[in-house]
C-alpha cells in the first residue's frame, strides 16, 4: 500500500466514490440550473435572486461548491503526482509539488468560502 | 527498407541515437520483425535485443515498433511499417540497459507486490485443492499473461508513477487470484490495493489492451478489482 499524505481521505476507493458522487451531484445542479434558463424567459436580477435564494437552492448550491472543491482537490492532486516529479523537476519536484498542492488548496479553500458566503447571503 | 533503430551503449555513448540501416527484402515476402532484427545483427553484431522461443510465448522480445509495442517474433513488418519504413525503439518508460534491452526491474517489482501466488491458510488436502470447471472459467483470459511488458510499458500512468502504480500487467495476476477459489487473502489483497496509486491511478486510457500480444484484458480486469473493492468498502 502507498501512503498519501495529501490525498483527500488516504483511501483510493473514497476518493474514487467522492469524486464519482460529486461528479453526479455538479451534474444533477447544472441540469437543474440550465433547466430553470430554458423554461424562464426574460428573467431578471429580481427572479434570479428569487430561484437561487429558495431554501432549496440555497442548500443544493452550497452542497454543488463543496462537491467542487472536493471534486477539484482530487483532480488536481491527481494531475500533480502524475506531472510534478524528479523526472521533469529534479531534486527539488517534492518542494515544487507541495507548492502546487499548497496554491490549490488555498485557491479551492477561498473558492468554497466565497461561494458559501454568497449562497449563504441570499436568503 | 530503411530500418531506423534506437542505438545506445552507456559504455561508449553519450546520448542515445536513432541509426538507419537497409535491409533488402525480397518483393513480395514479408518477414517478422525479429527476423530483420536478426539480419540486422548480422550486419552489426553489437546491436542487442532480448529473444528466446521466437513463437509469442516467452515474452523476451518485447519492443516499440513504429510507435506501437509488440512481440518482435510474432510481428509481421507489414502490420508495422509505414511508408517501407521500420522504426524500432525499446519499450518505453523503462531505463535503457543497451540498445532495446531495458531494465524491467521496476516491472517485476510492482509484479512482486501484489503477491502472484496462491495463498490458502486451510492445512493442504492430501489431494489437489479442487475447483468446478465454473470457478476454473473465471481464470480464463488472466492466468494466460507472459509478462513481456508491452502493456504497462503503453500505459501512461505507469509512466509517470511506476514505483507507485502497480500497472496493468500487476494489476491483471492481482485479480487472477482475487478470482481464484482456492485464495483465502482475499480481504489481504484488496486491504493491499486500497490506496490512491496502486489501482486507482488507471485512468482507463486502454492502452494496455490495444497493445496485448496475447490479446488479455488488463482494463476489465481493473475494474472488476475496483469492483470488489466497492463492495467490500461500502
Amino acid at each position: 500500500m502507498v501512503i498519501q499524505a495529501t490525498a483527500l481521505s488516504r483511501s483510493g476507493l473514497s476518493d474514487f466514490l467522492i469524486q464519482r458522487v460529486s461528479a453526479v451531484v455538479l451534474a444533477l445542479y447544472a441540469l437543474c440550473v440550465l433547466g430553470f434558463f430554458l423554461v424562464n424567459d426574460g428573467l431578471d436580477h429580481g427572479a434570479l435572486v428569487i430561484f437561487f435564494g429558495s431554501p432549496s437552492m440555497q442548500a443544493f448550491g452550497i452542497l454543488a461548491v463543496l462537491c467542487t472543491a472536493a471534486h477539484g482537490w482530487i483532480g488536481l492532486w491527481t494531475v500533480g503526482t502524475d506531472y510534478i516529479r524528479p523526472h521533469y523537476f529534479g531534486s527539488r519536484a517534492s518542494a515544487w509539488r507541495l507548492l502546487y498542492q499548497a496554491v490549490c488548496a488555498l485557491a479551492l479553500f477561498v473558492y468554497a468560502w466565497w461561494g458559501i458566503r454568497l449562497f449563504w447571503s441570499l436568503g | 527498407m530503411q530500418v531506423s533503430v534506437y542505438r545506445y551503449n552507456p559504455d561508449l555513448d553519450e546520448a542515445p541515437q536513432m541509426r538507419e540501416m537497409a535491409l533488402d527484402i525480397p518483393e513480395g515476402r514479408d518477414l517478422m520483425v525479429l527476423d530483420v532484427l536478426e539480419r540486422l545483427k548480422e550486419q552489426d553484431p553489437s546491436l542487442s535485443y532480448r529473444r528466446s522461443c521466437r513463437e509469442g510465448v516467452c515474452g523476451s522480445d518485447g519492443i516499440n515498433m513504429n510507435g506501437r509495442n509488440g512481440l518482435a517474433c510474432i510481428t509481421s513488418v507489414a502490420q508495422v511499417a509505414r511508408k517501407g519504413k521500420l522504426v524500432l525503439r525499446p519499450l518505453p518508460g523503462l531505463p535503457v540497459i543497451r540498445d532495446l534491452v531495458v531494465d524491467m526491474s521496476q516491472f517485476f517489482a510492482q509484479f512482486e507486490k501484489v503477491r502472484p501466488y496462491l495463498i490458502n491458510d486451510k492445512p493442504p488436502p492430501a489431494g489437489e485443492r479442487r475447483q468446478s470447471p465454473e470457478e476454473r472459467a473465471k481464470l480464463d483470459g488472466l492466468y494466460e499473461c507472459i509478462l513481456c511488458a508491452c502493456c504497462s510499458t503503453a500505459c501512461p500512468s505507469f509512466w509517470w508513477n511506476p514505483d507507485k502504480f502497480v500497472g496493468p500487467a500487476g494489476l491483471l495476476q492481482a485479480y487472477r487470484f482475487l478470482a481464484d477459489s482456492r485464495d483465502t487473502a482475499t480481504a489481504e489483497r484488496l486491504a493491499d490495493l486500497d490506496d490512491p496509486y496502486s489501482v486507482f491511478r488507471c485512468r482507463g486510457i486502454m492502452n494496455c489492451v490495444n497493445v496485448c500480444p496475447k490479446g488479455l484484458n488488463p482494463s476489465r480486469a481493473i475494474g472488476r478489482i475496483r469492483g470488489l473493492l466497492v463492495r467490500q468498502g461500502v
